[in-house]
C-alpha cells in the first residue's frame, strides 16, 4: 500500500510512469522525498496532496521541466533525466490557469499545438474537423477561446492536449470551478481516453473527483503518504471517505 | 427567517445586473438574517462575483436595489462601506509587503490599528503572527486566504461578504476555513460567503443555489437536499464507466452520473419504490454481464439536487 512497497521492477514491465526514489531538493529543503510509485497504460491516476506537498515539483520532473536531484523516473518508456525531450512530444499536459490561448480562435489554437507538436497540415486539418464534430462546437470554430463558456473552454483544452495522441496525459485541476454537469462530462471524456489506453494523472482539490480514479496517491510534506484504490485506503485507514483520509494524513503531519 | 428579532442584515429585491447585452443577474432577490453564514453556491460565470461587488458597494446594479445592515449599497455607499468586511475572489492583498504591513494598511484605510481589532481578529491572526514578517506573496494558498480574512475583519464590520475564499486550496485548508467562519458566526457575526464547492453547502445556515445570473433554489442545505424528489440509487459495479453508459441506454434512465465512489442513477418513474427499481437496475446490469453489481437506494445530496434544477449544463446553449 505504501509508495516503498510499490516493486522497483515496475520501471521495467512497460508502466506508463514508474518513479523509483525520485527526489528534488531546492537548497536545503527537499520538495519531493523518494517517491516511488508506478502508473499503468489506460489508468486514471489521482495524484493529491495538500498545497505544498511538492506535486507541482514531482510533475515538473515527470514531464522533464525539473530534472531530479536523485532517484529516477521513466514516463512512456523514457527516462526523465536524459531523454526529457522523447518525453515532451509523448505526454498532453493541461491545467487550469494555463492551456489555451483565449485571443486566439478555437482553430487556430488547434493549429497551434498541432504544429508545436510536430503534426502535418492535413492531420491537422482531419483531426480538428474531427475534434469539433465530436465536442458540437464546429459553430464556434472561429470564435475567440474567450467568449466560449467555461466548461466548454476546458472540454477543448482537454481534446487538445489529446491531439497529438501522447501517451500519457497530465491534469492539473483541470475541473476548478465548473458546474457539477460540467464536471463529470469532463470526467467522461478522461474514461474515454483512459479506455483507448491513454494514461491519465490528474490532481484536483475536488475530494469526490477522486474516488473517480482507478488508483490514487496522497503526497504528504515530500513523501507518499497513501497509495492504492480508493476502495482499499478507505479500507485499510478506516475512513468513509478519501476527504477524511486527505484531511487526517495532513493533520497528523502537522503536529 | 421572519420571526427574528432584528431586521434583516441583507434584503436584495430584483437585481439585475448586465454588461452590454449579457445578462450577469437576472431578478435576484433574498434575504439573509443577521447572524446568519449564508451560502451562494455554483459555477464560474454563475453570477456570484457581480452579486458580491453590488453587495459591496463597488458596483451598482443596472436595475432592483439591495440593502445591507438597512442602508442602499447605491444612496448610502459612503456610511455603509465600513460596516463591511470584503474579501474578493481574487487575492488583492500587496505580495509585496510582509503580513503585518498588510494588516497595519488595512488598519490603516479604516483610521483604526491592529491592537484596537485584536480581540476580533485573534483567533486567526494568531495562526499568522508567527509569519508576521513573511512576504504576503510567499504564503502558502490556505495561510493567503486567512490573511485575506483578518484583512477583512481589522475594521471591525458588522457583515463579511467573502467572495470564493477556499476556491483552488487545499481540502485541510478549506476545512479550516470554514471552521475559522463557524467560530466567527458563533460570535455574532452576518457572513455571505459564496463557493464552487457543493460539499461546504452544508456548512451554511442557508443557501442560495446559483447559475447564469439567477438563483435556483434558497433554503437550508438540508431542505434543498431533500427537495430531490426523486428515488435515487446508489450503483457500484466493476467497470463503473461501461456500466455508467450501458445505463445510459436502458429506457427507465432519467439520469445516470458518477458520485464520488458509486454512479448515481435517478429512475424516470416519480412514483415506484427505490428498492424495486435497485432490484431491476441490478437485474439489468447483472444480465449485461458486469461484475460485483451493487444498487441501493441513496440520499440526495445538495449537489443531487443542484444537477436535477440546474437543467442543461453551462455552456450547453453553445452546442
Amino acid at each position: 500500500m505504501t509508495g516503498d512497497a510499490m516493486s522497483a521492477d515496475a520501471a521495467t514491465a512497460g508502466a506508463a510512469i514508474a518513479a523509483h526514489e525520485l527526489t528534488r531538493r531546492f537548497g536545503g529543503f527537499t520538495a519531493v522525498d523518494r517517491i516511488t510509485f508506478d502508473v499503468r497504460a489506460g489508468e486514471v491516476f489521482g495524484f493529491l496532496g495538500a498545497n505544498g506537498a511538492g506535486k507541482t515539483t514531482a510533475i515538473r520532473m515527470l514531464t522533464g521541466l525539473l530534472a531530479p536531484s536523485s532517484g529516477r523516473a521513466t514516463v512512456a518508456g523514457y527516462d526523465i533525466a536524459r531523454e526529457a525531450e522523447q518525453i515532451k512530444r509523448r505526454i498532453g499536459y493541461m491545467s487550469q490557469r494555463f492551456s489555451l490561448y483565449e485571443d486566439l480562435t478555437v482553430r487556430e489554437n488547434i493549429r497551434l499545438y498541432g504544429g508545436i507538436y510536430g503534426l502535418g497540415d492535413r492531420e491537422i486539418r482531419d483531426r480538428t474537423a474531427r475534434m469539433l464534430d465530436r465536442l458540437g462546437l464546429e459553430h464556434a470554430a472561429d470564435g475567440f477561446v474567450r467568449a466560449i463558456p467555461l466548461g466548454w473552454r476546458q472540454k477543448l483544452a482537454f481534446s487538445v492536449a489529446l491531439l497529438h495522441e501522447p501517451r500519457v496525459v497530465f491534469l492539473d485541476e483541470p475541473t476548478s470551478g465548473v458546474d457539477p454537469i460540467t464536471r463529470r462530462q469532463f470526467w467522461e471524456l478522461i474514461y474515454e481516453a483512459a479506455a483507448a489506453g491513454t494514461t491519465v494523472l490528474v490532481t484536483t482539490h475536488y475530494m469526490d473527483e477522486a474516488e473517480y480514479c482507478d488508483r490514487i496517491s496522497i503526497m504528504v510534506a515530500g513523501r507518499i503518504a497513501a497509495l492504492g484504490t480508493p476502495a482499499e485506503l478507505k479500507r485499510s485507514f478506516t475512513v468513509p471517505s478519501i476527504d477524511d483520509l486527505f484531511v487526517r494524513l495532513a493533520r497528523e503531519t502537522a503536529k | 427567517m421572519t420571526t427574528a428579532a432584528q431586521p434583516p442584515a441583507v434584503v436584495a429585491d430584483s437585481l439585475e445586473k448586465r454588461f452590454g447585452g449579457t445578462p450577469a443577474l437576472v431578478g435576484v432577490s433574498f434575504s439573509v438574517d443577521a447572524g446568519e453564514l449564508f451560502g451562494f453556491v455554483g459555477p464560474d460565470g454563475g453570477g456570484k462575483t457581480t452579486l458580491f461587488r453590488i453587495l459591496a458597494t463597488l458596483m451598482l446594479p443596472s436595475a432592483g436595489s439591495a440593502r445591507v445592515l438597512g442602508r442602499d449599497v447605491v444612496r448610502d455607499l459612503w456610511s455603509l462601506r465600513p460596516r463591511i468586511g470584503y474579501m474578493p475572489g481574487r487575492f488583492s492583498l500587496y505580495p509585496d509587503l510582509s503580513v503585518l504591513e498588510n494588516l497595519q494598511f488595512f488598519a490603516s484605510v479604516f483610521g483604526t490599528t491592529i491592537a484596537a481589532a485584536r480581540a476580533q481578529i485573534a483567533p486567526i491572526y494568531s495562526q499568522l503572527e508567527p509569519f508576521n514578517e513573511r512576504r504576503a506573496g510567499a504564503l502558502s494558498g490556505g495561510m493567503k486566504q486567512k490573511l485575506a480574512l483578518c484583512c477583512a475583519l481589522v475594521h471591525r464590520p458588522e457583515i463579511l461578504l467573502l467572495d470564493e475564499p477556499t476556491t483552488g486550496v487545499d481540502a485541510v485548508s478549506r476545512r479550516e476555513f470554514w471552521d475559522l467562519l463557524g467560530d466567527l458566526k458563533r460570535s455574532g457575526m452576518t457572513i455571505v460567503v459564496s463557493t464552487p464547492y457543493m460539499d461546504e453547502a452544508t456548512r451554511c445556515d442557508r443557501v442560495a443555489l446559483m447559475q447564469r445570473g439567477q438563483l435556483l433554489a434558497t433554503d437550508t442545505p438540508q431542505r434543498i437536499a431533500a427537495s430531490f424528489d426523486r428515488p435515487l440509487l446508489a450503483v457500484h459495479a466493476a467497470d463503473r464507466y461501461r456500466a455508467l453508459l450501458a445505463l445510459r441506454e436502458w429506457p427507465r434512465t432519467q439520469a445516470v452520473y458518477p458520485f464520488g465512489e458509486s454512479l448515481h442513477y435517478v429512475d424516470a418513474r416519480a412514483d415506484a419504490a427505490a428498492d424495486a427499481i435497485a432490484t431491476e437496475v441490478a437485474a439489468f446490469l447483472t444480465a449485461r454481464g458486469f461484475a460485483g453489481v451493487q444498487v441501493a437506494p441513496a440520499t440526495p445530496t445538495v449537489e443531487d439536487a443542484f444537477i436535477a434544477r440546474m437543467g442543461a449544463p453551462e455552456g450547453a446553449h453553445a452546442a
